[in-house]
């Protein structure tokens, strides 16, 4: 290993970071994590907050399965990962009850369930538990960062569509009772569309995202 | 260093668990008087909205006083607890809803707004999943309903949650829950509930109940006839 010569942000690492974002995307090309991506999605702020949780929680648990790598027990090691998981999932949760009440009700059991993210399980088992820990942090960044990429997508049209807003705040105009008391888009017969707050349209927007990231990069298209 | 002896693996466990546990004690113990604020100025908030007032949950706190003159607990019999165990505003209903209606202690808060006194009596029950809860604000008539909240823990979002969207709670106001105003008696006692497939326009009694959600509908039916009922032999001697 010649890890003291390589640089910070040598060409291999860099890749670690931006790999995750695109041509392999937790959400778009591996398929995981897809359930909480569907269940907060319906708005930015709890989608934001919850990347962040995801960010916080992958980022560290890489770091510290990585610094333990060589310590733990195989046999035990997919417990080890989830105490870990576990212990930083309750630590955001009370975090974000004391210092985000609303948000955190609005998460509500999403926050608990991101010990079962696949995705999170699946880099520490598959990365940070034969890697070393700079390039598991980067390696967590990156795939937490593709997962959050996808859900602010995605929650930016169900929000905008769904509600006409975005982070609460009415952009399309004021709807009001009536058509003629209304502002903006409304005032012109324009209605929300409530199905874009379900949980089929956010599976829809994440197919469409796959639809437009497989045209533009036929590599990715399997046979 | 063998990884893989049992007494290694033992060892490591035990370490482990017991970094894990210490840490999320001090985490859990230093952020729970946040968390616990949190959950008083959302009570605050919600009593506050019952009777018109919609603030900020931060400032919740500070005006409560201004609005709520008297706090207290009520015996089944309707009388006042003159030595209360705790502060009307700390019973937890949700312990107290599974005592016997005897031993139960049912509180009681009271608003003045621009001299007029309304009556805010608090709600516990089952949802269809966990607990819902709320606040109903009670005109000086001892009748007509002025303002509702609900919310729950876990009912289905877009069906039972909808509980708490204001088209739901908005409903209430105006609704009456005796059929004859000023008569307690229990013959006289309607209560107000959710009408599957909608009420009529001017039924006093009823309210428009959630399409897809009935069960969480009727549990709320329950919750608001049962709570209120306890309040009746206050109202009548007061």
């Amino acid at each position: 290993m010649s890890v003291e010569n390589e640089a910070l942000f040598s060409k291999k690492n860099i890749k670690l970071l931006t790999d995750p974002l695109d041509d392999n995307n937790p959400i778009t090309i591996q398929v995981l994590g897809i359930c909480s991506a569907l269940a907060i999605t319906v708005q930015l702020k709890p989608a934001i907050v919850m990347s962040i949780a995801v960010v916080f929680v992958l980022v560290f648990s890489n770091l510290i399965i990585s610094l333990l790598r060589n310590l733990i027990p195989n046999r035990i090691r997919i417990i080890v990962q989830l105490l870990v998981v576990a212990a930083l999932v309750i630590i955001v949760d009370q975090v974000l009850k004391a210092y985000a009440f609303d948000v955190s009700k609005q998460l509500s059991v999403f926050v608990g369930l991101i010990i079962t993210n696949c995705i999170i399980m699946g880099r520490l088992e598959a990365f940070a538990l034969a890697n070393g820990p700079w390039a598991s942090i980067l390696d967590g960044f990156g795939n937490s960062a593709g997962y959050a990429l996808i859900l602010v997508i995605v929650a930016f049209f169900r929000e905008l569509l769904g509600s006409g807003k975005l982070f609460g705040y009415e952009i399309l105009g004021h709807k009001a009772k009536t058509i003629a008391e209304s502002t903006g888009l409304y005032h012109l017969g324009y209605e929300n569309n409530g199905f874009m707050l379900l949980s089929p349209m956010a599976l829809i927007v994440v197919g469409v995202i796959i639809w437009l990231q497989r045209s533009r990069n036929r590599k990715l298209i399997e046979n | 260093m063998n990884t893989n002896s049992n007494a290694y693996t033992f060892i490591f466990a035990i370490i482990l668990v017991t970094v894990v546990a210490g840490l999320l004690a001090f985490t859990a113990t230093s952020l729970k008087p946040l968390q616990e604020e949190n959950i008083r100025n959302e009570k605050m908030q919600s009593i506050l909205s019952t009777i018109g007032i919609n603030i900020d949950r931060n400032e919740a706190g500070t005006v409560y006083n201004d609005y709520i003159k008297k706090e207290f607990a009520l015996k089944s019999d309707g009388t006042i607890d003159k030595n209360p165990i705790e502060k009307a505003f700390n019973i937890n209903l949700k312990n107290e809803i599974k005592k016997e209606p005897t031993k139960q202690r049912y509180p009681l808060y009271i608003a003045e707004l621009n001299g007029k006194t309304t009556y805010v009596v608090p709600l516990q029950g089952s949802g269809l999943w966990d607990a819902i809860w709320g606040y109903l604000a009670i005109d000086a008539d001892k009748n007509t309903i002025v303002g509702a909240v609900f919310d729950h823990a876990a009912e289905t979002p877009g069906l039972g949650a909808e509980i708490r969207e204001s088209w739901f709670e908005e409903q209430y106001i105006g609704k009456q829950f005796l059929k004859k105003t000023g008569d307690f008696s229990a013959d006289n006692y309607v209560s107000v509930r959710t009408v599957k497939g909608g009420s009529k326009a001017d039924d006093l009694h009823g309210v428009d109940a959630i399409s897809g959600g009935t069960i969480t509908s009727d549990k709320l039916s329950i919750m608001v006839e049962e709570r209120l009922k306890h309040y009746l032999p206050y109202f009548e001697n007061n």
